[in-house]
């Protein structure tokens, strides 16, 4: 359970870096923001909060954070999704103004409400006071119940937050590394597959 | 002559080009450095491609990872802006509210128009391709043969840089020697493909697409395109020496601030500036095409976007190169007294015979590719391998005309925010994967999926065209188009065949399929009209005036001084992407019409 306690660790850091608009406690409502308009600057590095206001409160955030690190946790290898932000991008996804994210926000925030009453119907406590053991147990629960159909609730729920989870991490440096993504360098010449590809998979050299 | 502001433009110009993009910019290109004065009217505003791609940026650094949204319609780092199948005020709409039977349409607001946004594949159409009535019994010959555009494919493809090889394949051409510049090298999927699809008679095949694996010849290519311009051979000398080769990292529908990758601005507007005949004019949205008292067009009207105001501009000759069906839209909204049905339709043809590629697709996990050692497979990033269409000469036995080919690509690609979700089908256990089961997952198989994709030739037929819609207004006041569709059983049958074929393919590289192919429900795997982004006609060139829009050059029948420079002159969509033969037809067009102004015949 080493990932767990480096998830914890993880927590005052990432809570310090919350964007502007969080700490401010302003919460607009969800609609009232606007997008970024056909000729955006797309030159800029973009941060969660930059163009909408976000929408987690503070527990609901610190309970992102810990399912972002059951569901990506770190290892030997590469770092857990909380310590690469992933949270505050779950953040920023389910508060765009896009109508595509409308239903993630819908189904993300229940699915939140609904982890603290489940934690509460079997362990008389909310989902992040709970021990790591009974956490993966509803966490194992939920991904059967999205196995079996990624359509209703609460399967749905962990459903799109694994799918924003697992795909906010691998689109950073660090979660591409971590699955082989060795490109997006320059190079001068590109070669082809090196020899032992080719003789893994039975081919002549080219 | 430089951008200018409506103010600034002249009294007049040789030739007015109405669009930016493949075949406007190369008009643009020959013209100006045939000494011809020239303005081109673009509709969106100047973007650099140098100082305005985010090529390295990774998905983290983009809003919502960068997944399409109603602004970015292909991806926030798609070199688009202004552009999309849905533009707000300024709608289309179609007659049926059956899906099928509609189709969406892309346009492209800005300098360079959709050669921003192109994957670059050129490949030119073959003899059987031009002679689609005589061989098939379906569609319309085009007034050309193969033989009378193959110089100037040659031509397009030492100006533009183009990789490929030459095959010896039926019906795929190979370029004249020493024209291709070397194809990249082969992935390893791309390899294996090609050695276990041998057994199915299917040869994978370096595709041609318009980036620079080598820096282009400025030495000798300029003297072959340019002979006795000194002039044109400098400026296009330089041009050349900007462009570096490709350095094998990132997407080109990004963009390409080194120019290894072609598009318009870098490679025709910029010299074509250069030599000092060139005005280009953008924010200005074109309305009509004005006619003189003898009936030839004397110019355009547009609207200056940046005060909303209409102004005019006056060409001996005017170019319609806007984007296919935008050019047929022009047409049809310059009414006259000698023309109420709209410009150069005395025929009825304007709006007539669109067509698209015929495309579908088919996915599967091969297990052969997983967990491979570790290595960078960019690439060229995206296809750098194809099938070209291996039933050429036996055409008579299938139950469809026209072929289509396929296209691959394989490897660990960047990751995109899909990636998360994408081992559920090869994950085992009872729970969807997550925690470091998905981690391990992820690390196994991420790469070893293969998904092939098949274009395909459609036909022109009478249920695909467009018109003005009686009722809707854009925002500036301008009617818009209105679409008919409907695949006809040829295109639906063919996707029988691409689903089945595909499926064979895959499975000969020992793939592991999640769904079974759509080869008895083709309707359920054929892209939506317009969705590929490959449509073209609207015009089609001939050689009958009753039956066509335009001659060979894009000259309308009906208006010798109105050209059309664009897709919207295609007799009928091939197997082959639409690109590179705009761009042949284009050059070919306007070395016509340069021959045409010197001998003042116009």
């Amino acid at each position: 359970m080493q990932w767990i306690s480096s998830a914890m660790a993880a927590i005052p850091l990432l809570e310090r870096e919350a964007p502007a608009a969080e700490r401010s406690g302003i919460r607009p409502k969800s609609g009232v923001a606007k997008g970024y308009g056909p000729d955006p600057d797309l030159m800029r590095k973009y941060k969660p909060g930059d163009l909408w206001p976000l929408t987690f409160s503070k527990d609901q955030r610190r309970l992102v954070i810990v399912l972002c690190d059951i569901i990506m946790p770190a290892d030997k290898t590469s770092p857990s999704a909380s310590m690469l932000g992933v949270h505050d991008f779950v953040d920023e996804w389910i508060s765009s103004p896009y109508p595509a994210q409308k239903g993630d926000r819908n189904i993300i925030l229940k699915g939140l409400s609904w982890l603290d009453e489940e934690a509460g119907r079997r362990n008389k406590a909310n989902f992040i006071s709970l021990n790591p053991k009974n956490q993966l147990a509803i966490c194992q629960d939920l991904a059967r119940k999205a196995k079996a159909d990624s359509r209703r609730f609460p399967g749905s729920f962990f459903y799109r937050l694994r799918n924003l989870v697992a795909g906010g991490y691998y689109t950073t440096p660090a979660g591409m590394k971590d699955i082989g993504y060795l490109g997006n360098v320059p190079q001068a010449e590109w070669n082809g597959p090196p020899e032992e590809v080719l003789k893994k998979l039975n081919l002549p050299s080219q | 002559m430089p951008i200018i502001s409506p103010k600034q433009k002249q009294r007049e110009y040789d030739v007015v080009i109405v669009g930016s993009g493949a075949g406007g910019g190369q008009m643009a290109y020959t013209l100006t450095m045939e000494g011809v004065k020239v303005l081109v009217l673009e509709a969106g505003r100047m973007f650099d491609p140098v100082s305005e791609t985010a090529m390295f940026h990774t998905w983290d650094m983009a809003p919502l990872r960068g997944v399409a949204t109603p602004d970015k319609q292909y991806g926030f780092y798609d070199a688009s802006i202004e552009s999309g199948w849905e533009i707000p005020g300024e709608p289309y709409t179609n007659a049926s509210k059956d899906k099928l039977r509609q189709f969406v349409w892309w346009r492209q607001r800005m300098m360079g128009g959709r050669t921003n946004h192109w994957g670059r594949v050129s490949l030119r159409n073959g003899p059987y391709d031009f002679k689609t009535h005589s061989r098939q019994g379906v569609g319309f010959d085009w007034p050309i043969s193969y033989d009378d555009l193959a110089p100037w494919y040659d031509k397009a493809e030492m100006l533009v840089g183009i990789f490929g090889d030459s095959e010896g394949i039926e019906n795929s051409p190979d370029s004249s020697p020493g024209v291709l510049l070397p194809p990249p090298k082969f992935r390893a999927g791309e390899l294996l493909a090609r050695e276990r699809a041998k057994k199915l008679g299917v040869s994978v095949v370096p595709v041609h697409r318009a980036i620079l694996t080598k820096q282009q010849d400025a030495q000798r290519v300029p003297g072959k395109l340019h002979p006795g311009n000194k002039k044109a051979q400098r400026l296009l000398a330089a041009n050349m020496r900007l462009r570096l080769k490709c350095f094998f990292a990132t997407d080109c529908h990004r963009g390409c601030s080194i120019k290894a990758a072609f598009d318009s601005t870098s490679v025709y507007l910029t010299p074509a500036l250069k030599t000092g005949n060139l005005d280009i004019l953008p924010n200005a949205m074109a309305l009509e095409v004005t006619l003189n008292k003898a009936g030839k067009a004397k110019g355009v009207t547009f609207i200056d976007k940046t005060t909303g105001t209409e102004q005019h501009v006056a060409g001996r000759v005017i170019v319609l190169a806007a984007g296919s069906q935008e050019s047929v839209r022009l047409l049809l909204n310059s009414k006259s007294n000698r023309f109420p049905n709209g410009l150069a339709n005395s025929s009825g043809k304007v709006g007539k015979y669109l067509t698209d590629s015929v495309a579908s697709r088919v996915s599967g996990q091969i297990p052969a590719l997983e967990a491979l050692p570790l290595h960078n497979e960019d690439g060229v990033v995206g296809q750098q391998a194809y099938m070209p269409w291996w039933l050429a000469g036996q055409q008579q036995k299938l139950n469809f005309p026209g072929g289509y080919k396929a296209l691959l690509v394989s490897g660990r690609k960047m990751p995109s925010l899909n990636t998360g979700k994408s081992f559920d089908r090869v994950s085992g256990g009872d729970g969807i994967p997550f925690g470091s089961k998905l981690k391990e997952d992820a690390r196994r198989y991420h790469g070893s999926f293969q998904s092939i994709g098949a274009q395909g030739a459609m036909a022109a037929n009478d249920d695909c065209y467009c018109e003005l819609d009686p009722k809707v207004k854009d925002k500036w006041g301008i009617p818009v188009l209105r679409f008919h569709w409907k695949w006809s059983g040829d295109e639906l049958r063919q996707v029988s065949h691409q689903q089945q074929a595909m499926t064979e393919i895959l499975e000969a590289m020992g793939a592991r399929f999640f769904r079974a192919p759509y080869v008895d429900e083709p309707e359920k795997a054929i892209s939506q009209g317009g969705k590929i982004i490959h449509e073209v006609g609207g015009a089609i060139m001939g050689d009958n005036p009753e039956k066509s829009v335009t001659n060979q050059w894009g000259q309308t029948w009906d208006v010798p001084n109105l050209i059309i420079g664009d897709g919207a002159t295609f007799p009928g969509t091939a197997d082959k992407n639409p690109t590179l033969t705009i761009m042949a037809l284009a050059y070919r067009a306007a070395d016509h019409l340069a021959g045409e102004l010197k001998k003042g015949n116009l």
